[in-house]
């Protein structure tokens, strides 16, 4: 069974929730506290949502000086997985583990609201189940949750495929805004250049399960679930 | 504790530097003659300042309900399900397998008067600590909200400023908001309304009271610094708003709700871990009600010594420390051999825990700073002893005028406009512009989010959810105070009941204005009267909830506004009932009886600008039966929808349940026979009048019968009245023999943009309000 452990910084309050989806998905799920300097033998691991350090100074700025995160550089250095939601999302990219940043939503209020995502991306260790072009409606709930970067990053996340989710309008009369907070191309999610790490900014351990609606979310962590290290078709990156 | 100090061990001596006590300063402390009489008897001397301080503070309105305790006392309170009533920081009750919900609500109004994020900011974390302390996770906020009408820009800087609050707070401490109610009239146009609810989910046997106990046990200060914001804030909610009120700014404290996330996990930890006495929330009058309270429901004595508790600046009085607000503190009592665990539990947390006093025999509140004994007041006496105030009452002359006056004739534009209207009035209209600011899926258990009749959430690992709502018609309340009090909870009721859940008791934030004038105490107690006999016909006894008087400004007192949070029990998560619509073809039943009656009613006001009319009478028994009725039909899975008839009567609720969610495609057509005009109805009265005891229902067709039937053996009327049409269709209905048509895309548009369209202004920032 893969052993999944789910970070829980001061402030993490998806912790349980992510947890739940795992262990439902079927892997082995334990927290790993802000302050361990392992992982505990993980195989994969995921930053939750929430508010890391209250989100004081800017979003997942101070997370990423938690002695775990040393834990994590190593894991991906290695090959290992990394899912970041939301804060886990903002954490990795001021970490500098994914490209650019997320900034203030343009409409400048916190937006909690479900949208329609495009899967681009179905070959990351989070994506798998679902067929590419996969089209899911996820809860988005963020104050900052604006993707930027500068126009040679967007060119290279688009050319090398690294969008893994992409804000779509659910049909043309749909009254669900095809962009929630203002995001470069619609960009919901993206990953490194070998697609283990994965950062996105909707909530899919929020409708993992049936009772909740349709649970659109669980595909990332069955996929997840299904991932083992040498049956994987991705590469170690060189560094 | 005997009724008179013991000489010697309640001798305390002036402050360095601290004023004098004289005339002057008892009544700037808010203490009458009367009051200040009590005091000079029980303590046998003069009190020092500080001990002036500390009486103000435990003797406001807000600490010591001195002007509503023999009014509460006439709440039914008990039942199987009640596990803890009123008189601790939440109220619990029992639900199946071991598990319990704790919930109180609670006013922040003057603070989001003055400062409206911060204000509600705040609130909500005391909400939050209030059920936390009960070693209660907390699952689920609500908040209900009045201000003045958007067209000032006054109010939409309140409005925009609180909802952000709100939403900050709770989003960042990762509890779902999962509903509430906004309403805009008049007469909260200089004092907004913020009353905020929590509900959280615990063991019944890992629940905590808060009664200190154990001569020498150690207390300590858990969380955040004591700084200089807040002192006197109890005081200040216990006054009338006025001109000055802007200068108490400086009173309203600032929310850090990431410090009470930590909070809330290191005491949730503490209580569990069975490491502590006792816990309280140092909220209103913080240091002195959180001890004296703790010390006085444990029938023991405290001695704090002021000088140890950590401050965010060097200086501090012992007046000031005692009386400080500052967010994010507990008090924590736990034996001596225990405290370098919970030391070590709260640094795990980046919190500190230090030792400021303990428990003692005497019975007396003693606080020291720097070996100087500053107050020593016997702890019973001053937790209990305040006056209580049985005030004058009586009915205003112009509430009865309002009452027997009849409305003006109706508008050009007729009936079709008039619904159109009634959807755009922001009171009615959709509140997505609030609700989605505020995170309401985290947790992952939100089986019916904001937006319909009541927010539901599933308790994690059962079977079982909880339905929840807060609701208030303070039209009806105004003009019928007693009748007012009971539709209040017959609709929490209704709209637990529409999910599919059985109503299970209640709390209530009584908002009123000054109770020392006759008319404002005769609502107050009318309101009350009709709360009660509500809860005892439903079996929703009351758990607590928060009385909040002195809700005036310059241009005169509040609507009265009790506020009624209610939890329900789901017994299958999974049997949740919506409130709209969702299939074609499926047949539309009334449930109820429609008379027509439009008094009090949302078209009066909102279409004919008249608040007034004499309101319908509530049927408990109707009522009653209603809520077993749509019970019992979801627990069969008889219905597809659900609905609860109130503001704007039938034609707003069919439009409601048609039209859909904010994320439904397009919402669906329908078309209904509302009514004759037998009884004497008029056409405005089938479609618009606001008759209790009804609900919308939408039923798969072979379901029918048995609808009917299960109908029948409630004793429940049923009307099949129409069916459900195509995505994208209209709206017909037809009442007293004429029909009038609607298009279901035009009527969304105006309910879902009615907010943005008036926040749309580029006044609602901050410095527009000032």
């Amino acid at each position: 069974m893969l052993n999944v452990a789910v970070v829980r910084f001061p402030g993490s309050n998806c912790d349980f929730d992510t947890l739940r989806a795992v262990e439902r998905a079927g892997a082995n799920a334990f927290f790993v506290w802000h302050r361990d300097a392992s992982l505990n033998g993980a195989d994969a691991v995921i930053l939750p949502g929430g508010f890391s350090y209250g989100d004081y100074l800017r979003s997942g700025a101070i997370a990423r000086f938690s002695p775990v995160m040393q834990a994590v550089q190593r894991h991906v250095v290695d090959g290992g997985p990394v899912l970041g939601i939301c804060n886990g999302f903002q954490i990795l990219c001021e970490a500098h583990l994914l490209p650019g940043a997320l900034m203030r939503n343009a409409g400048l209020a916190f937006v909690s609201k479900p949208v329609d995502v495009i899967v681009e991306r179905a070959d990351t260790p989070f994506t798998s189940a679902y067929p590419a072009g996969s089209r899911l409606r996820l809860p988005v709930a963020h104050g900052d949750g604006r993707f930027v970067a500068g126009e040679d990053t967007l060119r290279m996340l688009e050319a090398e495929g690294r969008v893994v989710l992409r804000y779509v309008a659910a049909t043309e009369s749909s009254p669900l805004q095809p962009n929630p907070n203002g995001s470069a191309r619609h960009i919901a999610g993206i990953s490194n250049a070998s697609g283990t790490v994965v950062g996105i900014m909707p909530h899919p351990e929020r409708v993992a399960d049936s009772l909740l609606g349709p649970p659109d979310g669980h595909g990332f962590f069955t996929s997840l679930a299904a991932w083992r290290p040498r049956a994987s078709k991705l590469n170690v990156p060189s560094r | 504790m005997t009724g008179t100090a013991t000489p010697g061990v309640t001798e305390a001596a002036a402050f360095p530097g601290e004023r004098p006590v004289t005339p002057e300063v008892v009544r700037e402390h808010n203490l009458n003659e009367l009051e200040y009489g009590r005091i000079l008897e029980l303590l046998g001397r003069a009190p020092t300042f500080t001990e002036l301080g500390v009486f103000s503070a435990l003797w406001s309105e807000h600490c010591s309900y001195k002007h509503s305790k023999p009014v509460l006392r006439t709440f039914p309170t008990a039942g199987p399900q009640v596990v803890q009533g009123p008189g601790e920081n939440a109220g619990v009750l029992r639900l199946p397998e071991g598990w319990a919900v704790a919930f109180k609500i609670e006013s922040h109004n003057h603070p989001s008067a003055v400062e409206p994020y911060q204000g509600a900011a705040t609130g909500v974390g005391g909400i939050l600590r209030d059920v936390f302390t009960m070693g209660a996770r907390p699952v689920a906020v609500l908040n209900s909200l009045r201000f003045g009408p958007l067209d000032q820009p006054r109010n939409r800087y309140l409005f925009a400023g609180v909802v952000r609050g709100v939403g900050d707070y709770g989003n960042c401490v990762g509890v779902p908001t999962l509903g509430g109610e906004v309403a805009f009239a008049d007469g909260y146009t200089g004092n907004p309304l913020v009353n905020a609810m929590c509900v959280g989910l615990l063991r019944e046997a890992d629940l905590i009271r808060a009664a200190a106990h154990g001569v020498g046990n150690v207390l300590l200060c858990v969380g955040a610094r004591t700084g200089r914001d807040g002192i006197h804030g109890a005081s200040f909610a216990s006054e009338e708003l006025s001109e000055e009120s802007e200068a108490r700014r400086p009173q309203v404290q600032v929310g850090d709700p990431f410090t009470e996330k930590l909070l809330l996990e290191a005491s949730l930890e503490l209580i569990t871990s069975g490491l502590i006495v006792a816990i309280q929330d140092m909220g209103a009058a913080g240091l002195t009600s959180s001890s004296a309270e703790m010390a006085a429901r444990g029938g023991v004595g405290v001695e704090i010594d002021t000088g140890l508790v950590p401050t965010r600046e060097p200086g501090m009085t012992p007046y000031e420390i005692l009386l400080s607000e500052s967010q994010e503190r507990m008090l924590v009592v736990a034996e001596p051999a225990r405290v370098a665990e919970v030391q070590a539990v709260c640094a795990r947390w980046e919190l500190t825990a230090t030792p400021i006093g303990q428990v003692t025999d005497d019975g007396i509140f003693r606080v020291r700073h720097d070996g100087l004994v500053v107050a020593a007041i016997p702890g019973q006496r001053l937790v209990e002893d305040c006056p209580i105030y049985e005030p004058e009452a009586r009915e205003d002359e112009r509430t009865r005028a309002r009452r027997a006056a009849a409305p003006p004739a109706a508008p050009d534009g007729g009936i079709e406009a008039a619904l159109e209207r009634l959807l755009d009035a922001p009171s009615l209209a959709s509140k997505q512009w609030v609700y989605e600011q505020y995170d309401s899926t985290v947790q992952a258990a939100t089986v019916l989010g904001p937006g319909g009749d009541a927010g539901v959430l599933r308790v994690p690992g059962t079977e079982f959810g909880l339905a929840v709502t807060v609701d208030c018609n303070e039209r009806l309340v105004a003009l019928d105070p007693c009748e007012g009090g009971k539709a209040a909870v017959a609709e929490a009721a209704r709209n637990v009941a529409c999910t599919g859940a059985l109503p299970l008791g209640i709390t209530d934030c009584l908002n009123f204005g000054n109770p020392e004038k006759p008319e404002v105490f005769f609502q107050f107690r009318e309101a009350c009267r009709g709360i009660a006999e509500a809860c005892r016909a439903f079996d929703t006894p009351v758990t607590g909830g928060n009385v909040s008087f002195y809700n005036e400004s310059p241009t005169g007192a509040v609507d009265p506004t009790p506020t009624i949070g209610m939890v329900g029990l789901l017994e299958q998560a999974d049997a949740r009932v919506p409130s709209h619509f969702s299939t074609p073809g499926d047949e539309l039943l009334i449930l109820g009886a429609t008379t027509g009656e439009l008094g009090g009613s949302a078209y009066w006001a909102e279409v004919l600008g008249f608040v007034g009319g004499r309101p319908p009478r509530v049927d408990l028994d109707a009522e009653r039966r209603l809520q077993r009725f749509l019970v019992a039909a979801a627990g069969r899975r008889l219905l597809r929808s659900a609905h609860d008839c109130s503001e704007g009567g039938l034609a707003v609720t069919v439009a409601e349940a048609a039209m859909g969610g904010p994320y439904a495609e397009g919402g669906l057509g329908a078309t209904a026979d509302l009514g004759s005009a037998d009884a004497g109805a008029t056409v405005e009265g089938v479609l618009f009048g606001e008759d209790g005891a009804r609900a919308v229902v939408s039923v798969a067709t072979e379901q029918v019968s048995a609808v009917v039937a299960l109908a029948g053996e409630h004793g429940v009327p049923v009307q099949r009245a129409g069916r459900v049409l195509e995505p994208g269709g209209s709206l017909e209905l037809r009442a007293a023999g004429r029909v009038f048509t609607w298009s279901i895309g035009a009527l969304r548009q105006r309910y879902f943009t009615a907010i943005p369209r008036r926040m749309q202004h580029p006044d609602v920032d901050r410095s527009a309000g000032e």
